[in-house]
């Protein structure tokens, strides 16, 4: 079973939902992550977002099953774009349908920060200034000192 | 005729290995680890050969088959096992050498032995760099074990000062790379071509920020790296890149994996930058 996919085309909501559809569910929540125009104080114009998709999935679906066996929720599935965005977009979706609303929302909330921290997925922003950059990668690029011996010889 | 005293082995292993960030007798040359090859050569020169090992290191798994002294005093460095050894068989000269000196021959210590000057505290070669002595290559006399005592009481436990301050015969290295030892990746990546280990072919993939600055996507590339740490090591040398291996993750054949894995022929390997998914 395919929970988790990348798409390199807008995300389609109303289908991924019906996914969800279970006899049993009480009730489905999700998390839409957009683009929006600024981060850490610059004007953002569009998003590239690139992925290691074979090691990115296998993880994925890991982090899926995490949810459903910690939080006892019936689905869960979630899709991230790859691709350039613009602002408005829709980056990434997680829905999860459950017997009752509370494993739903944490199941659902588990799931997008295990995304952000575990899936090798990139994102480059484009400022309004004509520069780019990777996000997390271009800042902390510097080397880290070495340790020498710590003493002299006299 | 012969009055020397007999010569025993030790292999000093026991350091923290920070530059190199990870256990630097470990490290695998030719199927073995650094601390066999540096254990065999010595047993092979010596009427008896043992390992200088911390105590909280007796049982692992590359240290435990072989013959051990354990360190008396903890986190002094070097001195701590000379002087272990010193208590455990006080009637022996010791031949004390790091285990990571993958330059060190048979020919080296011979060399060392023959030259050796009983009369004196230790038998030393003098380091190419700056003409001290070099105390991870040297033989220890029976009698320099109460100088060891005297040194480790005072403030300064360094072996090399040790030497300096005391009356020992220094010999000139009969090949000037001999003693050079290995801290970082740089170093030991060095050493594997030096040493004319095999190379494999490997593919690697680059992605996001490794992307553009390699100009790439993917390539096949020979190497003797390897490990992924080696590697990396080798691809920062060749496009740049200035992020440090903690910073990464890395991934062999679609699975994240250690930077220390054995790479083999035919691997594909990818280095992970910093994700920035959601």
């Amino acid at each position: 079973m395919n929970t988790f996919a990348f798409s390199n085309a807008a995300i389609d909501i109303a289908a991924l939902q019906q996914t969800l559809r279970d006899p049993a569910a009480g009730g489905y929540a999700s998390f839409e992550g957009w683009v929006r125009n600024h981060n850490e104080g610059l004007q953002v114009t569009r998003l590239e977002y690139e992925a290691f998709e074979a090691l990115a999935i296998k993880e994925a679906d890991l982090i899926i099953a995490e949810a459903i066996k910690k939080y006892g929720v019936l689905r869960a599935a979630c899709v991230h774009r790859v691709g350039t965005l613009e602002i408005g977009d829709i980056a990434v979706w997680v829905g999860v349908s459950s017997a009752h609303r509370d494993e739903a929302f944490k199941a659902c909330r588990y799931i997008i920060d295990e995304v952000k921290h575990r899936l090798p997925i990139w994102k480059k922003e484009h400022y309004i200034n004509g520069d780019s950059g990777w996000v997390n990668c271009e800042r902390c690029a510097e080397a880290s000192h070495q340790l020498g011996h710590a003493h002299l010889h006299r | 005729m012969n009055v020397h005293s007999s010569i025993y082995g030790l292999v000093l292993a026991g350091g923290a290995s920070r530059r190199m960030h990870t256990d630097k007798a470990a490290l695998i040359h030719d199927g073995k680890t650094q601390l066999q090859h540096a254990y065999e050569l010595l047993n092979k020169l010596c009427e008896r050969t043992f390992i200088s090992v911390r105590d909280t290191q007796t049982q692992d798994a590359i240290r435990a088959s072989l013959p051990q002294i354990v360190d008396v005093h903890n986190g002094i460095g070097p001195l701590a096992g000379i002087s272990a050894a010193q208590k455990q068989h006080p009637n022996v000269a010791w031949l004390v050498m790091a285990c990571d000196l993958p330059f060190v021959t048979e020919d080296t210590l011979q060399y060392l032995i023959r030259h050796r000057d009983t009369t004196k505290l230790a038998t030393a070669f003098r380091s190419t760099y700056d003409g001290l002595p070099e105390p991870l290559c040297s033989i220890w006399e029976p009698v320099s074990a109460s100088r060891v005592e005297e040194w480790i009481a005072s403030s300064n436990k360094c072996p090399r000062k040790l030497l300096i301050n005391s009356t020992i015969q220094l010999l000139d290295s009969p090949n000037q790379h001999a003693l050079d030892n290995i801290n970082t990746p740089e170093e030991h990546l060095q050493a594997l071509s030096t040493l004319g280990s095999p190379s494999i072919s490997l593919n690697v993939q680059y992605f996001a920020l490794f992307r553009e600055q390699a100009g790439k996507r993917s390539e096949q590339l020979n190497t003797v790296a390897s490990s992924p740490a080696l590697l990396y090591t080798e691809l920062q040398q060749r496009y740049g890149f200035k992020l440090t291996m903690n910073q990464l993750k890395v991934a062999i054949n679609n699975e994240f994996s250690d930077w220390q894995t054995t790479l083999k022929s035919g691997d594909h390997v990818a280095f992970i930058p910093p994700v920035a998914g959601g």
